[in-house]
């Protein structure tokens, strides 16, 4: 197919809105002391929890996020379109309420958190564990939204037809519909691990900012920011860095590999 | 069709454009603050835009080294006010202040406790008791900087769950009861109301924050930023920072 010469306008446009304040952070950055600052050991942590945080969270929202897709767009259960936008919601809210959700919800004065406390003696805030939820609340929408889109897109059919041979719901899940759904589910978590890389707001709010525990990279980039900006510059890149391998290097094989 | 979205388009972002760009009056003077002074210095633009007509003063509040990093990258502005001298100084040292900072007011900590204060907090001591959830600033935000410096001095280590990047997120986190007490200067909280319980303790003499004002290098209402910064530490400006907790030189 020719693409319409119009659109090379725009889409120029949006490339250089993208990519141009990419090239404003390189150029402020020190390449000869770059190395010695994202080798710094509060940015090794940083870099590592935002590693393992971000990964559970895309973890999590493929565990519970791909099931709520089918039932958001395959079910017909009554409260369907108001479930659907309460899925929108963490998308709306800004970050830092998303955190002061969480924090009444599950801090020490709330009913979910006293719950805890009374039965496991479990306390959230201030934990990695808080980080990753922080990050899941986020990150979830992006997951469920494509997914949703993509099911409504395939439409029911192949799915009718294994019924109709005789297969019960969970083999067409199993057989058919997580098939048909592999390259959007592989975009999605990209998409998810990506916004749960640089989830922010809502982790400092709920899980605080200490080094190695909750400090994920974004925060560091943060606090850095306050005094030195060389060296939130040098993290952030590290940050870029990071995103872009995980989009370039997994992306394409997901989506581009299969049909 | 493609040429109406075009120009619609255009014509959006040319809206945009113009709506964005900051439109100042003659004598109007642009004044950057740090953000702990917003209650004092809110009340001083009303009293001096009274004192002087004409004149309007529009003030952004932000975290000192925030706002030294716009001015260095070209804001413009008339008048800074930075919570510490470290900060204005990264300004001077860039030569973009065109009178010598003075220092108008000094805020000191203080320890914040729910105001029922359930883990009966009384002085710096019971911070590094087990069992106290606490919360500070970072090091490399002046607030933290200063509870270094006391904790260095007094020989008395707390060891926070969290070190916030802004005293706000210690506030907060005292606030919604996640932490038993917090580190914060008297001015947060004053300005918490009594949602917070402020616990004055010695060592805060240790570490005094100084706040310096300056008018900047590439103003031009150069007389109206230098009568503003006259009237801050003026009587009024004086009383407006002592009624918030600021000690006035």
């Amino acid at each position: 197919m020719r693409l319409p010469a119009l659109l090379f306008v725009p889409a120029a446009v949006a490339v250089a809105l993208l990519v141009l304040p990419v090239v404003g952070l390189l150029s402020r950055t020190d390449l000869r002391r770059l190395p010695e600052l994202v080798s710094s050991p509060a940015a090794v942590d940083a870099l590592w929890l935002s590693v393992r945080t971000s990964a559970t969270a895309t973890g999590l929202c493929l565990v519970v996020g791909v099931p709520l897709a089918v039932v958001l767009a395959r079910g017909r259960l009554p409260g369907l379109r108001l479930l659907r936008a309460t899925v929108l919601l963490p998308l709306v809210l800004p970050p830092v309420v998303g955190g002061l959700a969480l924090l009444y919800l599950l801090g020490r004065n709330g009913f979910g958190g006293r719950l805890l406390e009374a039965a496991l003696g479990i306390r959230l805030p201030f934990t990695t564990v808080a980080v990753v939820l922080a990050q899941t609340f986020v990150a979830m929408p992006f997951l469920v939204i494509g997914l949703e889109g993509a099911l409504r897109t395939a439409g029911a059919r192949y799915e009718a037809v294994a019924a109709t041979l005789g297969a019960r719901p969970f083999v067409v899940f199993r057989r058919v519909t997580v098939p048909l759904l592999l390259p959007s589910i592989g975009s999605g978590l990209v998409l998810t691990f990506a916004r749960a890389l640089g989830e922010f707001g809502a982790t400092i709010t709920f899980a605080g900012n200490f080094p190695g525990t909750t400090q994920t990279l974004p925060l560091l980039a943060y606090q850095l920011a306050q005094s030195d900006v060389d060296s939130s510059v040098a993290v952030s890149l590290l940050l870029v860095a990071l995103a872009l391998l995980v989009i370039t290097l997994v992306r394409p094989r997901v989506i581009e590999g299969s049909p | 069709m493609t040429r109406l979205t075009l120009s619609v388009v255009l014509a959006v972002m040319m809206a945009a454009g113009c709506g964005s760009s900051p439109r100042q009056g003659a004598d109007t003077v642009t004044v950057l603050a740090a953000a702990s002074l917003t209650a004092a210095f809110d009340d001083m633009k009303t009293q001096f835009e009274k004192s002087h007509p004409g004149v309007t003063v529009k003030i952004t509040y932000d975290g000192s080294a925030v706002l030294a990093q716009q001015i260095i990258n070209g804001a413009s502005a008339d008048v800074f006010a930075s919570a510490d001298q470290a900060t204005m100084s990264k300004v001077v040292a860039a030569g973009l202040t065109d009178s010598v900072p003075q220092v108008f007011a000094r805020n000191r900590l203080e320890i914040v406790v729910w105001p029922t204060n359930p883990k009966n907090v009384v002085r710096l001591a019971d911070l590094a008791r087990p069992g106290v959830v606490v919360v500070t600033c970072a090091e490399s935000v002046p607030c933290g900087a200063a509870i270094k410096k006391i904790e260095q001095s007094s020989r008395i280590a707390v060891h926070p769950v969290s070190q916030e990047t802004a005293v706000t997120g210690v506030l907060s986190k005292v606030e919604t009861g996640e932490a038993d007490a917090g580190v914060v200067y008297v001015t947060d909280v004053n300005s918490a109301g009594g949602r917070v319980l402020g616990i004055p303790f010695p060592e805060a003499d240790m570490a005094v924050n100084d706040y310096p004002i300056a008018v900047l290098k590439n103003t031009r209402r150069s007389t109206a930023a230098a009568q503003f910064v006259d009237f801050v530490q003026g009587v009024f400006g004086r009383q407006a920072l002592d009624r918030v907790g600021f000690q006035t030189p």
